[in-house]
């Protein structure tokens, strides 16, 4: 039998080789060509007056986001606020109770659907279920937006964390004569911290560069945070507002506003990463 | 677990109440779970109700007319499906082959050391916000494109429809260039699980008979793992159905059906966002929701498809997801 020339297949070999370690860089190159321009744009806008000053209208100098960044702020921590307890709660019904259960299953099956849902659909939602029933755009439909997005995360998170304690661990907290709610929430949760802790970080971070479900329920506005109930500044509409105008000045401060939150989203998920360890979601 | 709890009961002086406490925790985290269907049930009903005057009004011509003019009330779907279409084809067009070299790569060919950096960094590639794509996308991904790659596109290829016209670096082709990078990251997350998963002596069997990498690799690992591949990818198109702000910023907003990438489009998300803030008659409103609806639609069967391959993969492999 004479053995099959490897040239041709050697050849084909080194060429997938190539192509893969290019394909690798040029995801690089993205990162760091996108996180390297918004520095250089960026930087120059971030002053003191971009963070302590209000807006002004366009060629009026010494304008900031001082509001927008409050209400950026505002609407996540209210969203983390609202999402965590029901995303805790859902994560030990399917972690702790669910594992054979068919309601689980179509829970946890729901779950990973509405992560990948696009944004924007949650936002026309929460237009119709709050923005028409209040009459007005609010910063209270904005949070409820954003915490519908996060809720899933944590939700699926803290399920996949809490199955990685090992059962001897409630056994032994059972036969203790422990009721089942302190042996989940004393034993299983303490065990479970730093992966749970991950994961709501993970969502935070997801929600608090979202843009498109903010355009129908937060919207923005120019004036300081006045009430929920009325339209909330905040940084990412903002850039779109700005960047989409003509006027130089406040494509500058869209710049700032952009490298801000890009520093903050990337700075929560290195956190979550090092940090809290290595365990993914 | 009935046992420890009858246990638990039969220990003298233990107070009863307790056992209600338990029923009544897991009862309610049985309703918190529940959140979510109910949730996912009101996002529908509240799509269909929102888009019910569009769909009424034009009924099933809204889904194949190209019209959309405010002025005139007229609204069709066409050229934002089409879009949406497109842009998503584009991107996976591209971001398939690259995500699944990629993945060998960081499983077969890089050190380990390697495969861990340059893996946490085309993960953080996902973590970058859509406005911030679209930031980028309008005012350097774009003067870029349509100072380099359109006219280089133009001069070669330009005997293809697909690539002619004025290379204005805003457009479809854009659009779906920079939606490959946003959702690349997902399906070589995934990939990169397949790969990884696949009996190490599968592979080795491969490599003993003298197959060299790429062979192990689609001969072997491929056709292994192609459920949790293809379950990836569905993943990856559902990201790319719905991405709203990058697109937005890029593809050039305009609702006309045009055989050239290098034409201005809009897509579905885009229109939404881009208009709704400027939508103040009812009909106008409701022909946007009704677009919104289409995109629930094709993005809710993806990610269901999605979720049923994976899941296959992974109770194949009796790994629980």
């Amino acid at each position: 039998m004479i053995p099959r020339p490897a040239t041709g297949r050697r050849i084909v070999n080194l060429l997938v080789s190539v192509a893969a370690s290019l394909a690798a860089l040029s995801g690089i190159f993205i990162l760091l060509w996108i996180t390297l321009m918004l520095a250089y744009k960026g930087l120059p806008a971030l002053n003191l007056g971009f963070f302590l000053n209000m807006p002004t209208p366009p060629m009026v100098p010494g304008g900031g986001l001082a509001n927008a960044i409050l209400g950026t702020l505002l609407l996540t921590v209210l969203a983390t606020f609202m999402a965590v307890p029901i995303g805790l709660l859902s994560g030990i019904c399917l972690g702790e109770f669910g594992q054979q259960s068919r309601l689980a299953d179509f829970c946890r099956f729901t779950a990973n659907v509405l992560t990948g849902m696009p944004s924007i659909i949650v936002g026309i939602f929460v237009y119709g279920l709050l923005v028409l029933t209040i009459g007005n755009f609010s910063g209270l439909a904005g949070a409820v937006a954003l915490a519908i997005i996060m809720l899933p995360v944590v939700a699926r998170t803290t399920e996949d964390m809490l199955r990685l304690v090992p059962d001897p661990l409630r056994e032994a907290a059972l036969a203790m004569g422990a009721p089942r709610w302190r042996v989940t929430l004393s034993i299983v949760f303490r065990a479970a911290r730093t992966g749970i802790m991950t994961g709501i970080l993970l969502g935070v971070a997801r929600v608090s560069g979202e843009t498109a479900p903010l355009l129908f329920t937060a919207l923005n506005s120019p004036y300081m945070i006045s009430s929920l109930f009325h339209p909330m500044p905040n940084l990412t509409v903002t850039i779109y507002n700005y960047a989409m105008s003509p006027y130089a000045d406040w494509q500058q401060l869209a710049w700032g506003a952009s490298l801000l939150i890009t520093a903050a989203v990337l700075a929560l998920n290195l956190l979550a990463r090092f940090v809290f360890g290595e365990k993914k979601p | 677990m009935p046992q420890a709890r009858d246990i638990a009961s039969a220990i003298p002086g233990k107070a009863p109440a307790k056992i209600g406490a338990d029923a009544l925790f897991k009862w309610f985290t049985i309703i918190a779970a529940l959140v979510v269907p109910i949730i996912m049930a009101g996002i529908f009903w509240e799509l269909l109700s929102l888009s019910w005057l569009a769909l009424k009004t034009f009924g099933w011509k809204f889904f194949i007319s190209e019209a959309w003019n405010p002025v005139t009330q007229n609204f069709g779907a066409a050229s934002s499906i089409f879009g949406t279409v497109v842009s998503t084809l584009i991107a996976m067009l591209l971001a398939v082959p690259m995500s699944i070299v990629i993945a060998l790569f960081l499983v077969e060919l890089a050190p380990p050391r390697i495969s861990k950096v340059v893996g946490s960094l085309i993960e953080l590639l996902a973590a970058i916000p859509s406005i911030i794509y679209g930031m980028w996308g309008l005012f350097v991904f774009a003067p870029f494109m349509a100072t380099y790659v359109q006219p280089f596109l133009g001069q070669y290829l330009g005997f293809l429809p697909l690539f002619q016209g004025p290379p204005m670096g805003i457009g479809m082709l854009t659009a779906g260039i920079i939606l490959a990078f946003m959702v690349l990251p997902f399906i070589t997350a995934i990939c990169r699980d397949v790969f990884a998963l696949v009996p190490a002596v599968l592979k080795e069997s491969g490599y003993g008979v003298g197959a060299t990498t790429w062979e192990v690799t689609y001969k072997i690992t491929i056709p292994y793992g192609v459920v949790g591949v293809l379950g990836g990818i569905f993943l990856g198109l559902g990201r790319a159905l719905g991405e709203t702000m990058a697109v937005t910023f890029v593809i050039g907003n305009s609702h006309r059906i045009s055989a050239s990438l290098f034409a201005p489009g809009n897509t579905i998300a885009s229109a939404l966002a881009n208009e709704f803030a400027e939508a103040t008659d009812p009909l106008f409103i409701s022909s946007l929701i009704a677009l919104g609806l289409v995109l629930f639609i094709f993005t809710f069967f993806v990610q269901v498809v999605s979720q049923l391959m994976l899941r296959r993969m992974y109770r194949g492999w009796s790994i629980k997801v």
